[in-house]
């Protein structure tokens, strides 16, 4: 399909207005940066109006040969719309969170996160290896100087923590993509996706996305580097690391590791719900014992990322439907949290919990959303972070009902961590004189509260709306992993036609031996 | 009409000994009073020298039709590949000196000459057919180069720099030379050719192994791969500024084209013999380049402990040993030429109030502040040097370690790309100066229009806008490597 290149449009706006803004001053900086994300958000809006559901798996495609080895090729399927969607949407947010609180050298922080659109939808679009791989990577010193330049007081331990430990996973990765292109003969990921690779290839290929796709994710244990660098980075930093960048380990996973590498993915799928297990029990406790906000949201995002890769792992629709949904859940619920966060730290500049208290008081609008994304948080039934938690977990529980019930665990910490959080900000008495003085929402806090908590109750009421356009993707998805499948400790429904199954799988299995 | 052909083929040394002996005379009749006229002609001559070699690059010049004087020498695509680079790093050096020069009182007459002769041995370096032209070509370039790094008189460091590159060069020749000796010793051959017959595809006698080992080492201190790295953090920092400039391009290319061309060539019969030499010198060059780097202060000697990092990433390509192998080094070669003008010219254009020189790393806090489009530049060659996408630095290593997967060293490509990250982490202590830290507000020198279009041109070079260039970048260095293979 060729035509408007749309995807290029709305690469090239953000990269234009980073330039602009650069040497604007602040007034001028932050119009621009919020004309130019509106914008994008705007195309974004066009691009899902136009996307045919149950149409070509890629639409939009464009492409030309820009340069030796790899191409400029762009295209989406309905998993990378919902996630260039969650990325425009929370753009225009971002700006408005920093609309006041970014004073010092605002042109080069406008820029810098205009460049981060411009990566993450690049990401998301690209359909070339190599093109994935630079917007993957070049992601990092956007943010490296966001965190560094514009971060708290230990901002500079943090970014180098997030650049080292987020390169030396990508650099493994690179290695292995110059061995694909190498045995495939292209570099195009449409056609990747459906190329057999030897299986005992598989297994080194699959680590090495693994390296740099579970860093990103994060997953325990290698997640330290992402409450360093939450805690650090400026609010509008903290919604984009949780609402998109983290997204990107997902968004690998789906991409590559599972479509690409289906043997070896069922081959290391106990490996990955072990550590999300871990993860899942281990930071959910280590969020309860927080004193600071953006910490314990930082740990529970770590713990909802888990239950993303249990979704992901568990080979059915569901839990890859599932997936999708807790990613996009919880981009919209994060973010929302943490721009909670920030309208507090605005306030009163601390994020120690003990120095809240009783806001229900002094601010009852902000109690009532702060409460709607704690519950979202929580996975209430009719909000979004529901619909997704019931179906991963429900797509895991066919293949292990072990890993269920231990992940399950995580949704009553997490209750626990958030209300407990939520209590101690919110109710109770006023016991900090300065807290008890603060304002409510403005007029800007508002409407960035407003269409978060829209999309949220939307997701959790009807989210057919979100699950159509990467239906029929998912579907593709599964009956490609159908054949390396793990057998479920759980499924009755299979065990009652054990033979005819157990002998398309041992063919499948001989199919991959003859490779 | 042989003779006639050998000439011609040789035009660019012709120009430039013949112009660099008249020049030679002007500055002996009117001394220093004409040292900038002089450093204007060789740029003129340099830059005509670089347009001579266009034609066989482009044409992809190989094979006997190539050979002067009898096969010593030969102008084809590879050698006009490394001499525009050559000519390039030269010119640069001699635009941005000057200005560095006059404020020492230092602006000899001599310095654009000795660039020049320096410039004429590299030219014959990447050109040699045979043994003995290497070797002519590697002193004609070593003894101007000694005399470069002391050329600020004054200066102890400027001093000690010149004895040390002399005394470790000198060592080096000799090594290059014994091994040269036994290689003709026990090939009786100088020409490569003939040495490449020689040797044969079987084993090889222990002499001639040694003569290998010999000529290896010698050439590994040329290009300052470990472990025979020892004089290049000295004499980085020690001699000027635009001399390191000189030191971290021209001669680099001449050596690994060298390197490139004896391996290929002379001993291409006998991959194996060479190959483990160059993985474990590409692998501690990567590892000692990267740790040396981290405890530095002075940012030439950082810029030094990045060279040998650098030259370890450049010689997996030649670890390879496959033409695509060779092309990649030669890509990566020319975007670390690119990568070493910006960042020294960079270096150049930092001057504290006093107009003196700024080196220390800690001097540079808050360069954005100050001076925001400097530190754009200079964060982005250190980005670039560490390989990061989009800055262009990526491509080169891409394309290294891309030729190193297909030649089936995916163990090598795996713990090079994983060492890279230890660089990473003294390129973003640069960025973390300049960018985090409270300004210091050392930097205040102007500067002249030179190094701001130098600067700015690189800096275009090394944004993502380069990466519109890989397929004619590939294109040319295709030409040149497919010259070294089928000779």
């Amino acid at each position: 399909m060729s035509g408007f290149p749309i995807l290029s449009l709305m690469l090239l706006v953000p990269l234009v207005g980073a330039v602009a803004v650069l040497k604007a001053g602040r007034e001028q900086a932050r119009m621009i940066a919020l004309v130019a994300t509106l914008i994008d958000a705007v195309l974004g809006a066009m691009l899902w109006a136009k996307f045919d559901i149950g149409g070509a798996q890629w639409q939009f495609t464009e492409r030309a040969a820009l340069f030796a080895g790899f191409e400029w090729k762009l295209g989406i399927d309905g998993i990378a719309l919902l996630l260039i969607a969650l990325t425009v949407f929370l753009m225009p947010i971002c700006i408005g969170a920093s609309w006041n609180s970014i004073e010092k050298r605002a042109g080069e922080y406008y820029a810098a996160f205009l460049l981060m659109e411009t990566l993450m939808i690049g990401v998301f679009a690209a359909q070339d290896l190599f093109l994935f791989y630079i917007m993957f990577e070049a992601g990092l010193i956007p943010m490296y100087l966001i965190i560094g330049i514009w971060g708290g007081a230990d901002r500079i331990y943090a970014s180098y923590k997030f650049f080292l430990y987020t390169l030396f996973g990508s650099v493994l990765m690179l290695i292995a993509m110059f061995w694909m292109a190498n045995a495939a003969g292209t570099t195009d990921i449409p056609t990747l996706m459906q190329y057999n690779f030897p299986v005992h290839a598989q297994t080194w290929l699959w680590l090495a996305f693994f390296a740099s796709f579970a860093v990103k994710m994060p997953m325990w244990p290698v997640h330290t580097w992402l409450p360093d660098a939450h805690v650090q980075a400026p609010t509008a930093g903290s919604v984009i690391l949780a609402g998109v960048l983290l997204k990107m380990g997902g968004y690998g996973f789906i991409r590559f590791s599972l479509p690409m590498f289906p043997e070896a993915s069922a081959q290391f799928a106990p490996l990955v719900w072990g550590l999300s297990m871990a993860a899942v029990v281990i930071t959910s406790l280590i969020a309860l014992v927080q004193h600071d906000i953006k910490k314990l949201i930082a740990y529970s995002s770590v713990a909802h990322m888990a239950i993303v890769t249990i979704g992901l792992f568990a080979f059915n629709q569901q839990g890859l439907e599932g997936s999708m949904l807790i990613m996009l859940s919880h981009g919209l619920v994060a973010g929302a949290l943490f721009l909670a966060v920030g309208v507090i730290y605005d306030r009163l500049h601390t994020r120690e919990i003990d120095r809240y208290g009783g806001l229900a008081i002094n601010m009852p609008y902000y109690a009532l959303f702060f409460l709607l994304f704690t519950m979202a948080s929580i996975g209430l039934p009719g909000t979004s972070g529901f619909v997704g938690e019931f179906l991963s977990l429900m797509g895991v529980y066919q293949m292990s009902s072990w890993v269920a019930l231990v992940c399950t665990t995580g949704i009553i910490l997490g209750a626990a961590y958030m209300l407990y959080l939520y209590r101690r900000v919110v109710f109770g008495v006023q016991k900090n004189e300065d807290a008890a003085a603060m304002p409510d929402l403005d007029g800007r806090e508002w409407a960035m509260m407003v269409p978060l908590a829209i999309v949220v109750l939307w997701m959790g009421v009807y989210p057919e709306t979100f699950l159509a356009p990467m239906r029929k993707d998912i579907a593709a998805l599964e009956a490609r992993l159908a054949p390396a499948s793990p057998k479920g400790d759980s499924d009755v429904k299979i065990a009652a036609v054990k033979p005819a199954a157990e002998g398309s799988h041992a063919e499948m299995a001989h199919e991959g031996e003859a490779h | 009409m042989d003779l006639l052909h050998s000439l011609q083929l040789t035009l660019a040394e012709e120009l430039i000994s013949v112009s660099g002996l008249i020049l030679l005379l002007v500055a002996a009749w009117s001394g220093d009073k004409a040292a900038r006229l002089i450093s204007i002609a060789s740029v003129a001559v340099l830059v005509a020298c670089a347009a001579l070699a266009v034609p066989a690059l482009a044409g992809a010049a190989a094979g006997p039709d190539t050979y002067a004087f009898g096969a010593q020498y030969k102008a084809d695509a590879f050698s006009a590949f490394g001499k525009i680079l050559i000519y390039l790093g030269a010119a640069v050096t001699l635009i941005v000196a000057p200005a560095f020069l006059d404020r020492f009182n230092a602006m000899r007459a001599e310095f654009p000459l000795l660039v020049l002769f320096a410039a004429l041995g590299m030219g014959i370096m990447v050109s040699a057919g045979d043994l003995l032209a290497l070797y002519i070509g590697l002193e004609l370039n070593s003894l101007a180069a000694y005399v470069l790094a002391a050329f600020l008189r004054t200066d102890d460091r400027s001093a000690e720099a010149g004895l040390k590159y002399f005394v470790l060069g000198s060592l080096a020749s000799g090594i290059l030379l014994y091994g040269i000796s036994l290689t003709y010793g026990f090939s009786g051959h100088t020409d490569f050719a003939g040495i490449r017959a020689a040797l044969g595809a079987g084993v090889m006698s222990t002499g001639a192994t040694f003569g290998l080992v010999f000529v290896l080492a010698g050439l590994a201190f040329k290009i300052s791969a470990a472990p025979f790295h020892m004089w290049t953090p000295d004499v980085y920092e020690g001699a000027p500024t635009p001399v390191t400039t000189f030191f971290a391009t021209a001669p680099k290319v001449a050596a690994l084209g060298l390197l490139m061309r004896v391996s290929i060539e002379a001993f291409g019969s006998q991959p194996g013999a060479w190959q483990q030499i160059v993985i474990f010198a590409a692998l501690l060059s990567i590892v000692i380049g990267a740790l040396g780097a981290i405890g530095q202060d002075n940012i030439k000697r950082l810029m030094a402990y990045s060279s040998i990092n650098n030259v370890g990433f450049m010689l997996i390509g030649l670890a390879c040993g496959t033409q695509a192998g060779v092309s990649a080094m030669l890509v990566y070669l020319a975007i670390y030429v690119v990568m070493s003008i910006a960042g020294f010219v960079a270096i150049l254009m930092l001057r504290d109030a006093d107009d003196r020189p700024v080196e220390s790393i800690a001097d540079l806090s808050g360069l954005s502040k100050t001076r925001p489009g400097l530190a754009v530049a200079l964060a982005a060659v250190m980005f670039s040097l560490a390989g990061i996408p989009p800055l262009f630095g990526f491509w080169g290593k891409f394309v290294v370690f891309q030729a190193a997967v297909q030649a089936n060293l995916v163990a090598l490509a795996a713990i090079g790309i994983a060492a890279s990250v230890i660089g990473a982490f003294y390129y973003l202590k640069v960025v973390k100066v300049m960018y985090f830290d409270d300004a210091a507000d050392k930097v205040h020198g102007r500067n002249d229009l030179a190094h701001t279009v130098l600067l700015v041109a690189a800096s275009i070079f090394l944004s993502p806008l380069g990466y519109l260039l890989t397929n004619w970048l590939h294109l040319l260095a295709g030409n040149a490597a497919s010259a070294l293979f089928h000779a």
